[in-house]
Order: structure tokens, then sequence, then C-alpha cells
């Protein structure tokens, strides 16, 4: 099964071509840059070279988040677009759950990818391989990375972190689990398309005209509509 | 004429999620307008993170709607026209990369448009333009004269200094305690009003073609405030009426103008605020006589956001020559020019 897999949900931009048991091609770039100019073309060239035409591909997967909101909607228009044209199927994949596949299947203990949410707070969740599988132990979250350390310091394990935004909360996870925590090397931090491709290829298709992101949290002016009706109701 | 024209226009610049196919430039096949408004309401405005999630909730399920009613399938699309800017740089970002995708998929030119561009050419959907031509577009957020020499060619003579025409009847519809949108609801008001409370019109300098209309949106808010203070009712169709007489009067009058100075064959209205009552009844009384000037005022269908109009300009681009190629972003504040 040939499948494209895209990832824009965070500075990372990766695309991913997987045939059969063959990682064929693989894009990643960790930049500050625009990912709506650059993700089609880095898919265009990808696919040239590895001589594969649009009407070749079998399936779709994309990080449908957590992550940057426009960041996750270019990638998830993107995939949900040429899915349904292409009349191929659609798997969205956790962001966190591909971060988390991309350094963790060797590692003894669970893994926490994280992204960085502002003012304290990380986009996370808890993931752990069993006999080469990958499994959800805490779903994704969205809290204070001094609140996620004190919830996993309860665990008598070693924790992996893994994410290219490890330098801002390392300090804050340091100082709550010491040797308990293990992170992941520079070269292993950006999340891999070809992984997210692998996790998304055995997997039933979605329904692409209801595919939307997981965002996590609500926008601002809706949480605060939802908070006044609430109130009123009261 | 030999084989026909098909483009696919895609428009998300704001709170519209719209797919349309034209053909030849001036037949909707199809032009499906997935509206927000009744989200949006709730409070009070449009807001840009809800608005790109609801485009992303919309898109394919619009594009399959559209193809669907056209009855045409992605192989006979000539091009895929969509709107790059001005906008909403969360809402237009969508349409964007649906475009590309389907264009990448099929092997299918692309197309940037300007959305003003597609205000434009929604009159084209009701008669063939004539050149030179003069076009009024009316939004919620332009207020333009733009002169056309030629298919595909804008110059901007006038803009607004600062707010939009569109921008004053929200202002305004608010200072009355009007629901969201309040243009629809101030053109209500003022066909019931008589238009006698004083407000100011700005000409700017001699010759300008340019608008301004936050001393007009002041002049509303003070002299609400002031009958309040001095524990008077103000009507508020007077008020809506007498509002709305000082933006016609300055919109028609400067379109007149301007028509006599680039000696155009045509005068087309454009943008959502065309299909306000009142600007339609004033321009039609100007021009109704005239021998060598036609006006056009599309149907309120396509004076608001929709895609056929972009499918429209789109037309007319890809018979220039023009095509993007899949680095095509969005750009918020996008240049009419540069299709020129
Ligand atoms: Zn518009």
């Amino acid at each position: 099964m040939k499948v494209l897999s895209i990832d824009t949900s965070n500075y990372t931009l990766g695309v991913a071509l997987l045939d059969g048991d063959q990682v064929k091609g693989e894009y990643i770039t960790n930049l500050k840059k625009n990912h709506s100019v650059r993700v089609m073309p880095a898919i265009e060239s990808l696919m040239n070279d590895c001589d594969m035409k649009p009407a070749d591909l079998e399936k779709i997967v994309v990080a449908k988040g957590p992550g940057s909101y426009t960041g996750v909607r270019i990638g998830v228009t993107i995939a949900k677009t040429l899915a349904w044209t292409l009349n191929i199927p659609l798997v969205g994949v956790s962001s966190l759950e591909g971060s988390a596949a991309s350094a963790g299947r060797y590692f003894d203990g669970c893994i926490s990818p994280l992204f960085d949410a502002r003012r304290g707070q990380i986009y996370t969740g808890l993931y752990q391989y069993r006999q080469g599988q990958i499994y959800s132990i805490q779903k994704d979250q969205l809290l204070l990375s001094k609140d996620w350390a004190a919830i996993l310091k309860e665990r008598d394990e070693k924790i992996l972190f893994i994410g290219n935004d490890l330098p801002i909360h390392q300090p804050i996870i340091e100082e709550t689990l010491g040797g308990q925590a293990v992170f992941a090397e520079i070269t292993e931090q950006n999340p891999r398309p070809s992984e997210l491709a692998l996790l998304g290829r055995d997997r039933e298709g979605e329904d692409i005209h209801s595919f939307v992101p997981n965002y996590i949290r609500l926008a601002e002016a809706e949480s605060n509509w939802i908070k006044a009706n609430k109130e009123k109701k009261i | 004429m030999g084989k026909d024209q098909w483009i696919m226009g895609i428009e998300t610049s704001c709170d519209e999620t719209s797919v349309a196919i034209v053909k030849n430039g001036r037949e909707i096949a199809s032009n499906v307008v997935a509206s927000q408004i009744e989200s949006h309401k709730r409070f009070g405005g449009v807001v840009p993170e809800i608005a790109s999630r609801h485009h992303v909730e919309q898109i394919t399920i619009v594009l399959e709607e559209a193809l669907k009613q056209a009855n045409i399938s992605f192989s006979d699309l000539d091009a895929i026209a969509v709107t790059e800017g001005p906008g909403l740089v969360g809402a237009l970002l969508i349409g964007v990369n649906a475009a590309k995708a389907v264009a990448f998929a099929h092997g299918i030119p692309l197309i940037g448009v300007h959305h003003i561009a597609g205000h434009i050419y929604a009159n084209r959907l009701v008669a063939e333009m004539e050149f030179p031509l003069l076009s009024l577009v009316v939004s919620g957020g332009h207020t333009e004269l733009v002169f056309m020499k030629e298919q595909g060619h804008f110059e901007v003579i006038g803009e607004t200094r600062d707010d939009a025409a569109g921008e004053a009847y929200d202002k305004v519809a608010r200072t009355l305690s009007l629901p969201y949108p309040g243009g629809p609801h101030i053109d209500r008001l003022a066909q019931e009003g008589e238009p006698i409370i004083s407000l100011p019109r700005a000409w700017l300098e001699e010759g300008s073609y340019d608008f301004s209309f936050s001393g007009l949106k002041s002049a509303v808010i003070n002299t609400v405030h002031n009958a309040e203070q001095r524990g008077e009712k103000i009507s508020p169709e007077d008020l809506a009426a007498s509002f709305q007489q000082s933006v016609i009067d300055v919109l028609v009058t400067k379109t007149v103008n301007a028509v006599q100075e680039y000696k155009v064959k045509q005068v087309l209205l454009a943008g959502g605020v065309a299909a306000n009552k009142g600007l339609r009844a004033a321009l039609q009384e100007v021009f109704e006589n005239s021998t060598d000037i036609q006006l056009i005022i599309p149907p309120l269908s396509l004076c608001t956001d929709n895609a056929a109009m972009i499918a429209a300009a789109g037309s007319i681009l890809f018979e220039k020559g023009i095509r993007s190629t899949m680095a095509l972003n969005a750009n918020p504040g996008l240049d009419i020019s540069i299709h020129n």
C-alpha cells in the first residue's frame, strides 16, 4: 500500500511516502517558516523524486493535532481534500502519538511527547510500546508542565520525554523527576512523518467530510461564550 | 466557439465557505455557499479562529456539492481559481490549501484571485462588460472606486482612508442596539424614516475619489449620546435614514464625478453593501435615463461573498495566461494591481 503522510501541526514540517514495507522518502524541516507555502511543494517534489503520481496513492495519513491551530488546519485541509478528491481513505493520528513513535520504540518505560503551549503549559500524553505496538496510557491533554511532572512522579518507572520544545520545560521536569526522567537527543526530537505513515497504515479510514483537527482546547471566544451562557442559566 | 471553458472557484476569505463551477466565464453551473453567520451571531461579529474551524468542517462537503450540482468531474475542469486575499488569513488558508490539493491531485492549473476582482466580476455573470468601466465596490471591508480600461486590468482611483462603508454600518447598528450583521437592519429602518437629522458628508479634497466614514460614524454616536443626556428620544428610523442618506450621497456623487472624468461606458456595483436597497435606488435614479452609460447591479446572491465571482474573475485571468504554483500563499493584504 502506498501511503502519503503529512505533519504540519508544529514547527516540524514532515512529509513521507511509504510503499508497502518500505519508506520511499521523507522530508523534514524544523523551522519557524510558513507551512502553507512549503508543504505542497514538498509533497510535489518528494512524489516526483519517488516516481509516484497522485493517482498511485492509496491512503493519506495526517497528524491531526494538538499543536498550532493554523498549522494543524493546513495539514488537515490538504489531507482531507486529497483523500476526498482521490477517493482514498484518510487516517488521522495524534500528533503526540506520532512524536512518541519517533523515538520511543525501544525504550523500556513510558513515553511523554510534548509540545509547548505557552504560559508554562504543554500538550502531552503518555504512551508505551508493548511487543512493538504503541499504546496510549494517558490521553492527550493540555496542562502545566509542573503539574504533569507531579502526576508522573507517582509512576514507578522511567519516562522518556520527546520534543523540540524540551529546552523550555526540561528544568521544571528535572526538578520534580530527577533521574526518573530521560530526555531524547536532538536527533530524535522531530516527529518523523514515516512513523506517522506506519501508525496510520493499518488503521481504518475516517469519515472524510466530518474529519476535523483535535485542537484539545476551544477557541477563547467560544469558551467565554459557553461560560457566559452557563452563568445565565444558573 | 471551440471547446467550453470550465473554471472551479473557491472562496473562504471571511465567513462563507463557497465553491462554484462557471462555464465560459459567464454561466453559473453551480454556486454553493455555506454560511457561518448563525455561528458568529453569538459573538456579535466574525471571530477569525471560529471562521477557520468552520471552513475546515465544510470544505470537502461544499466541493462535492458544487461538482454534483454542476454534474461535471475534475477531468472537465480547465482551472481552479481561489481567493488568495485580502481577507482573514486563517480563513483564506483553508481555501488556498484545498485548491492546491485539488489542483495537484488532478494536474489542473491553479490561479490565485484577488477578492475584490471577484466582486467586480460578479457583474460579468449578469451582463457582458464593456470598457472602459467603473466599479463601485462597497462591502464590510472595502469602499473603493476601481477603473478598468480592459479585461483583467484594475486601477483603484479612490478608496477609504479609515472605515469601510460596511464597517460604519455595523458600528452605527451597534449604537442603535441592532443585531449583527447591522447593514440590512439599518437599510430596513431607513426605508421607514426621514433623513431629517443633520449629519456630515466627508468630501475630502477637491477632485479626490477617496472616502472617509469615521467622522460620520462619530457624529451618529454623538447625536445619540447628546440626545440621551438631554433625556430626549431619537427616532431610530430617522437616524438610520439620515445616516444612510449621508453615505449614499457621498458614494453616488463621487461615482458620478468619476464616470464623467473617465468617460466610462458602464458602472458596476460590487460587494456586500450592493445589497443595500437605498444605494441601489439612488444609483438607478441617477443612471436610469442615461443612454450612453449602463448601470449593472448583480442580484443579492452574487453581491455577498460567493465562489462564482472568483471563478468568473479566474476565467479572464486564465485567458491572460496567469498561473499560480504550489507555493501559492494566503495574502491578507494583497493588492489588486497584481493582476495587471
Ligand atoms: Zn467580499
